[in-house]
C-alpha cells in the first residue's frame, strides 16, 4: 500500500535535487527541476515522450552533469538501473553480480552475491549465462546489480517496459520489497496506470519542466472531469491527459 | 581495472569462434602479403626457337672461337624453356597462351656476328593476357640479351685491342691461313729515326723523314691509350650503388616485418574497438563510468588487454617466421620486442578511438576493418610511385596512423640501423593522441 505522503515529507530526504537544468545546444531538456524523495518512498516520474524523464534520471545517477542545480547524494551512493539490462550476456548471473560487487568494492562480495541471488529468486540460475535468460530474469539481475552496494536510493529507468504482465508483477513485488527495507525508489515510466498503482508520489514532467509533484489522487483532483461539468470519479490516465492538456501540453 | 581485465578475458574465452577468427584471419592475411612481397612471380614459360645450324653455333671473332650456346644457360635459369620447332610453332604456343613469350634466334646470327658488318636481330614474341607477367618476361629477356650483348662486346673489344697491339708492336697476323708479318708502328718509328740519324745534316730527305717520325710518335702515343677508350665504349656507364636513406634490408626480413605489422594492426584494432564497443552494446558503460571506473581507466584497460593479446600472438608469429623462413637477430631481441610492444599500444589506442566512435561491436569491427587496409596500403606506397606532391600527402596521412612507424620500428628492431628511437617516439605520441581522441568521444551525450 502507498505510504502516506504526509509521513514521507516529515522524514529527512534520502535524495534531494534542486534547480536541475540541462541544455543540449539551444534546446532546454530540463528546466530548474527540484524535488526530494524520502527513505522508503516510491516516486514515479511520468510525462510525454521527450519530457526529460531519462535526462533527469541520468543526472541523478551521475551519468550526465547538469548545467545548473545540484543533487544531494554522490553517484556512488545511488543505485542505478538503466532501461536496458546493463550486464554482460556472456557472463553467468553470479559472475555478473560478483564482478559488479567487486567493482563497487563491497566488503564481502560472495555474501552479497548470495543474498542478491536469494532476493531475486535466481539462485537456481546462478550459473546460467545471462544471454540464456528471459527478459524478466535479465531485468531482475539488472536491478540486483543496482542494489549490490545496498544504496539508500534506487533509480530505475522504465523498468517494466520490456516485460510481460506476469514478469511485471514479480518486478514490482521485488521493488516494493526494497522500498519496505527503506530504499527510496525513483522510477520513470510511460505507463501512468503503473505509476498510479505503485508510486507513493508522481512527478509530472513536460518539456523539461516539473508540472506536478504529489500523489496520483491529488493530480486527479486538480483537473476538471473530462466531457462534463459535473466532477466525478475518472481513471488516472484520463485525468493525466486532461492535466497535460490544461497546461498546454 | 583488474576485475574488468579478468571479465574481458573470460568473455573472450567464451567466444572461441570469434577469438579463432581474430587470430587466424590477420595471420593468414599477413602471411599472404609476406609471401607476395618476398617472392616475385614464378618462372614464366618461354619458348625458344634456335635456328642457328649446329655447325655454325661456334663462330670466329678476330681469331678467337665463340659459342652461341654458352650465352643460353643464364637465360634458362630465369625461365622455364619450351623448345619450339619453328617460328610458326612458337607463334602458336604464344597465341594459345601455353607460353608467355618466345625468343627466336635467326639462322644468320652467328655469321653476322662473325663478320661484324651487320647487326643481327633476335625476335621476341609476347602474350599480353597477363600484363604483370608480360612485363616480367619482357624485363627478363631484355636483361639476358643485354648480358649477352655485353659479353659479346667484351670479346669484340678484346679482338680489337689485339689488332691495336699488333699495329703498335708488330707481330704475325693470320689471314686466310697465311701468316703475314706486321712491322708495327714502334718498329717503323725506330727505323725512320735511325735513318734520319744516318743522313747528313744537309740531306733534303731529312725534313720529310722527320715529319714521318713525328707522325709515328703521335700515333704510338695515342694508340697506347686506345685500349682504355675501347673499355669505355664497351661499357660507357658503370654502376656504383650508394644507399642514401633507409637501410639495406633483406627482402624476406622486410616482408616478415610487414606481415607481422599487418597482423598486429588487424588483431589490435579489432580487439580494442570491439571490447570498448561491447561495453556500450551491453549498456554496461553508463553503469561503469558512474564512479566504478573512470573513462580513462576503462580506456587504459581496453588498450592494455588488446595490446597484450596482440603482442603475444604476433610475437609467436615472429618466432615462427624466425624458425622457418627468416633469420632473426637474437642480439637485437630487446629492440624488436620494444617495437612490437609500442606498436601494439599505438594500434590499441587507435582501436579504442574507433570503439568510442561506434556504439555496437559490429559497427566498430567493420569500421576497424575498413580503416585497416587503406592505412596499410598508404604506408606501403613507395617513393616515386606517385607525384611528389601526392607522395607528401600520402606520407602525412601515413604518419597520422601507427602502421608506418610500427613497420619502421620493427624493421629497425629486426635489421638494425638507425631510426628506432624516432619511430618509437612517433608511436608513443600517436598512442597518447588516440587515447585523448577516444576519451573525447566517450564524453559524448549519455557516455
Amino acid at each position: 500500500m502507498p505510504t502516506s505522503v504526509a509521513t514521507q515529507r516529515a522524514t529527512p530526504a534520502a535524495l534531494a535535487a534542486s534547480g536541475l537544468t540541462k541544455r543540449y545546444g539551444e534546446r532546454v531538456a530540463l528546466r530548474e527541476v527540484s524535488f526530494a524523495a524520502a527513505p522508503g518512498e516510491l516516486v514515479a516520474i511520468i510525462g510525454p515522450n521527450g519530457a526529460g524523464k531519462t535526462t533527469l534520471l541520468s543526472i541523478l545517477a551521475g551519468i550526465q552533469r547538469p548545467d545548473a542545480g545540484a543533487v544531494t547524494r554522490p553517484p556512488r551512493e545511488i543505485g542505478w538501473v538503466p532501461q536496458q539490462p546493463a550486464v554482460y550476456s556472456k557472463l553467468s548471473v553470479a559472475e555478473n553480480l560478483r564482478l559488479f560487487a567487486r567493482l563497487e568494492k563491497v566488503a564481502d562480495p560472495d555474501a552479497v552475491v548470495a543474498r542478491m541471488l536469494e532476493q531475486t529468486g535466481l539462485a537456481a540460475r546462478a550459473g546460467d549465462e545471462l544471454g540464456t535468460l528471459s527478459g524478466g530474469n535479465r531485468q531482475r539481475v539488472n536491478i540486483a546489480v543496482g542494489l549490490l552496494a545496498e544504496p539508500p536510493v534506487l533509480l530505475l529507468d522504465e523498468p517494466s517496459s520490456s516485460l510481460d504482465p506476469r514478469q511485471r508483477a514479480r518486478l514490482w513485488e521485488f521493488v516494493r520489497g526494497q522500498a519496505e527495507r527503506g530504499t527510496a525508489v525513483i522510477f520513470s515510466t510511460h505507463d501512468v496506470q503503473e505509476a498510479e498503482r505503485h508510486a507513493d508520489r508522481v512527478l509530472v514532467l513536460a518539456d523539461g519542466e516539473l508540472l506536478f509533484a504529489g500523489s496520483a489522487r491529488e493530480l486527479a483532483a486538480t483537473v476538471q472531469p473530462a466531457g462534463g461539468d459535473v466532477a466525478g470519479p475518472q481513471d488516472f490516465e484520463t485525468a493525466f491527459v486532461q492535466f497535460l492538456r490544461e497546461r498546454g501540453h | 581495472m583488474r576485475w574488468l581485465l579478468l571479465k574481458d578475458l573470460r568473455i573472450l574465452r567464451r567466444s572461441p569462434l570469434l577469438v579463432t577468427l581474430l587470430v587466424v584471419y590477420p595471420i593468414a592475411v599477413a602471411l599472404l602479403i609476406g609471401f607476395a612481397l618476398s617472392r616475385g612471380p614464378g618462372k614464366p614459360t618461354v619458348a625458344i626457337v634456335n635456328q642457328i645450324p649446329k655447325q655454325q653455333r661456334s663462330f670466329d671473332v678476330a681469331g678467337s672461337k665463340l659459342n652461341a650456346e654458352e650465352y643460353l644457360p643464364a637465360f634458362l635459369r630465369s625461365v622455364n624453356v619450351v623448345r619450339a620447332s619453328s617460328p610458326a610453332d612458337a607463334r602458336r604456343l604464344v597465341r594459345e597462351g601455353k607460353v608467355l613469350g618466345a625468343l627466336i634466334l635467326p639462322s644468320d646470327i652467328t655469321q653476322k656476328l662473325a663478320t661484324g658488318r651487320e647487326q643481327p636481330t633476335v625476335e621476341v614474341l609476347y602474350n599480353g593476357e597477363d600484363a604483370v607477367k608480360q612485363r616480367y618476361v619482357d624485363s627478363i629477356i631484355r636483361a639476358r640479351l643485354a648480358e649477352a650483348n655485353v659479353a659479346l662486346s667484351r670479346r669484340f673489344q678484346q679482338a680489337t685491342a689485339g689488332y691495336l697491339r699488333l699495329l703498335l708492336d708488330g707481330g704475325t697476323l693470320s689471314v686466310l691461313g697465311t701468316k703475314v708479318d706486321i712491322l708495327g708502328l714502334k718498329n717503323a718509328h725506330a727505323i725512320v729515326t735511325g735513318t734520319i740519324a744516318s743522313l747528313p745534316p744537309s740531306s733534303p730527305l731529312r725534313t720529310s723523314l722527320l715529319q714521318v717520325a713525328q707522325f709515328g710518335r703521335l700515333a704510338i702515343d695515342n694508340l697506347g691509350v686506345s685500349r682504355d677508350v675501347l673499355k669505355s665504349v664497351g661499357q660507357p656507364v658503370k654502376v656504383r650503388q650508394v644507399l642514401v636513406g633507409g637501410r639495406r634490408t633483406p627482402l624476406d626480413t622486410f616482408a616478415a616485418a610487414i606481415a607481422v605489422t599487418v597482423s598486429l594492426m588487424f588483431l589490435t584494432l579489432l580487439l580494442a574497438a570491439g571490447l570498448l564497443a561491447l561495453e556500450r552494446e551491453e549498456h554496461a558503460f553508463s553503469r561503469l563510468v558512474r564512479g566504478l571506473v573512470s573513462r580513462v581507466g576503462l580506456l587504459v584497460e581496453k588498450i592494455s588487454l588488446a595490446a597484450l593479446c596482440a603482442f603475444g600472438v604476433t610475437l609467436l608469429m615472429l618466432l615462427g617466421l624466425g624458425g622457418f623462413f627468416i633469420e632473426l637477430n637474437w642480439s637485437r631481441l630487446p629492440q624488436w620486442l620494444l617495437a612490437l610492444a609500442l606498436g601494439a599500444v599505438a594500434f590499441a589506442a587507435l582501436g579504442v578511438a574507433i570503439g568510442g566512435l561506434a556504439r555496437e561491436v559490429r559497427a566498430a569491427s567493420l569500421l576497424a576493418f575498413l580503416l585497416s587496409l587503406p592505412i596499410a596500403f598508404l604506408a606501403l606506397v613507395p617513393n616515386g610511385a606517385v607525384s611528389a606532391g601526392l607522395y607528401d600527402v600520402v606520407r602525412a596521412v601515413s604518419a597520422a596512423f601507427p602502421f608506418k612507424p610500427t613497420l619502421q620500428a620493427l624493421d629497425a628492431g629486426l635489421n638494425g640501423g638507425g631510426g628506432l628511437a624516432a619511430a618509437l617516439a612517433h608511436l608513443a605520441a600517436l598512442a597518447v593522441a588516440y587515447t585523448a581522441v577516444a576519451r573525447l568521444l566517450l564524453g559524448r551525450r549519455f557516455g
